[in-house]
């Protein structure tokens, strides 16, 4: 056991599933030589070949397109979109084809693919390199949605993504990357899909949150641990299929529930966790479920761009107002 | 060699009979078993009596939108007797000739026409009806590239029509396919119209083929009526393919006599003339003369042939007309490998509903 970076985490699994299966197969634009923008796959190429770890166009509908076939004809596929915000001439690979293959063939051709993308801003990045669209995945049914938060969660996740028989995005916060190490086991282990953790027990307030801005939520509620209230922190870590037991049980305890994402405001996973409060929890409820997210704008340039990513100030504003509602 | 004999880009165009069947290119006829000549023969008769009565089916209201292959038989069968059993198939969604040939049972294609999903489960290496134009060329890529890789000799066969070589997907397969080699070989199926836009709208290419040549690899146009053009040229293409050399554009110049689909009219964009002349080139009259030439086949048989098709149709549609409508079970259970729990208490809950609205 060492201490690695989340990139790190998912390097090492890549390495491990491809070790393990020779049907896995790793390429994308840059991926194979170079290892990747942000070097994520570095060193695969050297140790599996260039049959196995490939660099491709750039074709984002022939590298996801190409991954349907591949899974159809027996690979394991686990191709790399360089930026999320790419992913679109990608998209209709995934919506009309990739989501549905399995249940278009009544289970004769099964989808193992995972599409893994670096997500999100805080890096001081150009248009189209900060987004979060998990929720024009999370819609898709037939498809997962993976965002770990920590490289624990990272390395398990992605091993179960790996060896899962649907398809899967995985979506990897490129702010935390390398921001901070953790103790990550050597050898091969999974973290299953569809199962949120509690981060931190607490009575008094639910929050829910995944990737980047788990951190933020956690500094919040550190910057919070004078007042008289305690939080449960929950990372969501698969925004589909959403694990709605865990959320409910905690709201049924807490009576209060706030959630926090990066995307966009309207149709967000929070429109739909507070959906399911409603559906579930409506009784227990003693506040307003609530979410803190970005706003219902194009995310702004670098220098602007502190206007819409939410921090732990606003999450810890919210969480407060939330939990002392009467 | 074929394909370096006929350039796309000086119009020229392949072919081995002409539209009375007699040998015009004594060179490149194949040299194809008689089994497999009855058997190409026989295929592209059922494929159009299926094509025919489904047609009537739609008419009479019980069958719902399909699109007929009518006309395109020939482009269809004369490749997939060149493949291999191994081979793999990448329809479009006009290729109901080329399923038969793989080996697809009528039936699967009537009841996926019909509207349920049982009908795209295949036991052959068929991908299902692929709608989206042009996006099933980078499935073929991902296949042919996943042959390689594993190690075995399969090529993928895809098709296209004229109007998806205008979509990006079909670039990006075709330049995929390319840089790895991959064992490819896409079939344009240039049958004139992408509904009612013409072929000329869709490029100002003046062939289809020709779009080869920025890929790096061989592209030829083949008279598509003529199935033993397309049987010769699939032929080399295929074996190129399996020697490591990667992917081939056919261009099979034909014409889909019957509408785009059944919910589409034909004479609002043209010409009854413009099909009566068409149908002088129609691939199953072509190749109907040229076995009978060698002898392989009569009017006796052929009557026969028909008569038994009709009947075999008419039973395989009532078959397909009295096949279970999907169950709640199987409208949810597919859309995951493995159901999450929330799709099964969707389910639970819809059929709770419906034992509820059943008592009252």
């Amino acid at each position: 056991m060492a201490e690695k970076t989340l990139l790190k985490a998912i390097n090492e699994a890549l390495s491990q599933e491809m070790e393990r299966d020779d049907s896995v197969v790793v390429y994308g634009e840059d991926a194979g030589y170079e290892g990747g923008v942000f070097r994520v796959t570095a060193g695969l190429q050297e140790r599996f070949g260039k049959q196995r770890v490939f660099d491709t166009p750039i074709a984002e509908a022939a590298i996801l397109g190409s991954a349907v076939g591949m899974a159809a004809n027996g690979l394991r596929p686990v191709p790399e979109i360089q930026f999320s915000g790419f992913m679109f001439p990608g998209y209709n690979q995934i919506a009309v084809h990739m989501a549905r293959m399995h249940n278009r063939s009544r289970g004769k051709y099964k989808m193992p693919i995972t599409i893994r993308m670096p997500y999100g801003g805080g890096v001081r990045a150009l248009e189209h390199h900060s987004e979060s669209l998990e929720t024009l995945f999370a819609h898709l049914p037939g498809l997962k949605v993976v965002i770990p938060s920590t490289p624990y969660d990272a390395k398990g996740l992605l091993t179960s993504a790996i060896r899962d028989d649907d398809p899967v995005v995985f979506m990897e916060g490129k702010r935390i990357y390398r921001a901070f190490k953790q103790e990550v086991p050597d050898d091969a282990y999974t973290v299953p899909l569809g199962k949120a953790n509690i981060v931190q027990k607490g009575k008094d307030i639910t929050v829910v949150a995944w990737g980047p801005i788990l951190h933020e939520a956690k500094k919040a509620i550190d910057s919070l641990k004078d007042e008289d209230f305690s939080v449960e922190l929950i990372d969501l870590r698969t925004i589909s299929p959403i694990d709605t037991d865990t959320i409910i049980e905690s709201v049924k305890k807490t009576g209060r529930f706030l959630v926090a994402h990066e995307a966009v405001k309207t149709l967000g996973i929070g429109s739909e966790l507070i959906s399911r409060v409603n559906e579930e929890a409506f009784f227990h409820l003693e506040a307003q479920p609530t979410r803190v997210s970005g706003h219902d704008i194009t995310v702004p340039l670098p220098r602007g761009e502190h206007h819409h990513i939410i921090d732990s100030g606003r999450i810890a504003h919210e969480i407060k107002r939330v939990a002392t509602f009467e | 060699m074929i394909l370096d004999s006929y350039d796309p880009l000086k119009q020229e165009m392949f072919n081995v009979i002409d539209d009375n069947g007699k040998v015009v290119n004594k060179d490149y006829e194949p040299d194809i078993d008689n089994e497999t000549l009855i058997n190409m023969y026989k295929t592209m008769q059922l494929a159009r009596i299926a094509d025919v009565k489904a047609l009537q089916y739609q008419r009479q209201g019980r069958m719902l939108t399909f699109a007929p292959v009518k006309g395109q038989e020939g482009a269809q069968v004369g490749p997939m007797a060149a493949a291999e059993d191994d081979d793999w198939l990448v329809p479009s969604f006009r290729e109901m000739a080329a399923m038969l040939y793989k080996g697809v049972p009528l039936k699967q294609l009537y009841l996926y026409w019909y509207g349920n999903e049982q009908g795209s489960k295949f036991e052959q290496n068929v991908m299902p009806v692929n709608v989206p134009i042009g996006s099933q060329i980078n499935h073929a890529a991902g296949i042919a590239m996943a042959s390689s890789i594993r190690g075995k000799n399969q090529v993928a066969i895809s098709f296209i029509g004229d109007g998806g070589t205008s979509h990006g997907e079909f670039h990006e397969g075709m330049n995929f396919a390319g840089v790895y080699d991959a064992p490819m070989v896409t079939i344009i199926q240039n049958n004139q119209y992408a509904i009612s836009t013409p072929r000329q709208m869709q490029s100002k290419s003046e062939t289809l083929a020709q779009k080869a040549i920025s890929y790096g690899i061989p592209g030829i146009q083949v008279d598509g009526n003529d199935p033993l053009a397309m049987y010769a040229a699939t032929k080399e293409a295929l074996n190129r393919a399996r020697a490591g050399k990667g992917p081939t554009l056919i261009e099979a110049v034909t014409y889909r006599q019957g509408p785009h689909t059944t919910s589409d009219d034909p004479s609002i964009y043209r010409s009854e003339e413009e099909v009566k002349n068409w149908q002088k080139k129609d691939p199953i009259s072509r190749f109907r003369k040229y076995i009978s030439n060698k002898k392989l086949w009569n009017k006796e048989k052929d009557e026969a042939l028909q008569d038994e098709y009709k009947d075999f149709v008419k039973e395989t549609f009532k078959a397909v007309e009295k096949y279970p409508t999907p169950t709640v079970d199987e409208v949810f259970d597919y859309t995951y490998a493995e159901m999450p729990k929330t799709i099964k208490a969707q389910k639970e809950a819809y059929k709770a509903y419906l034992k509820e609205r059943e008592g009252e």
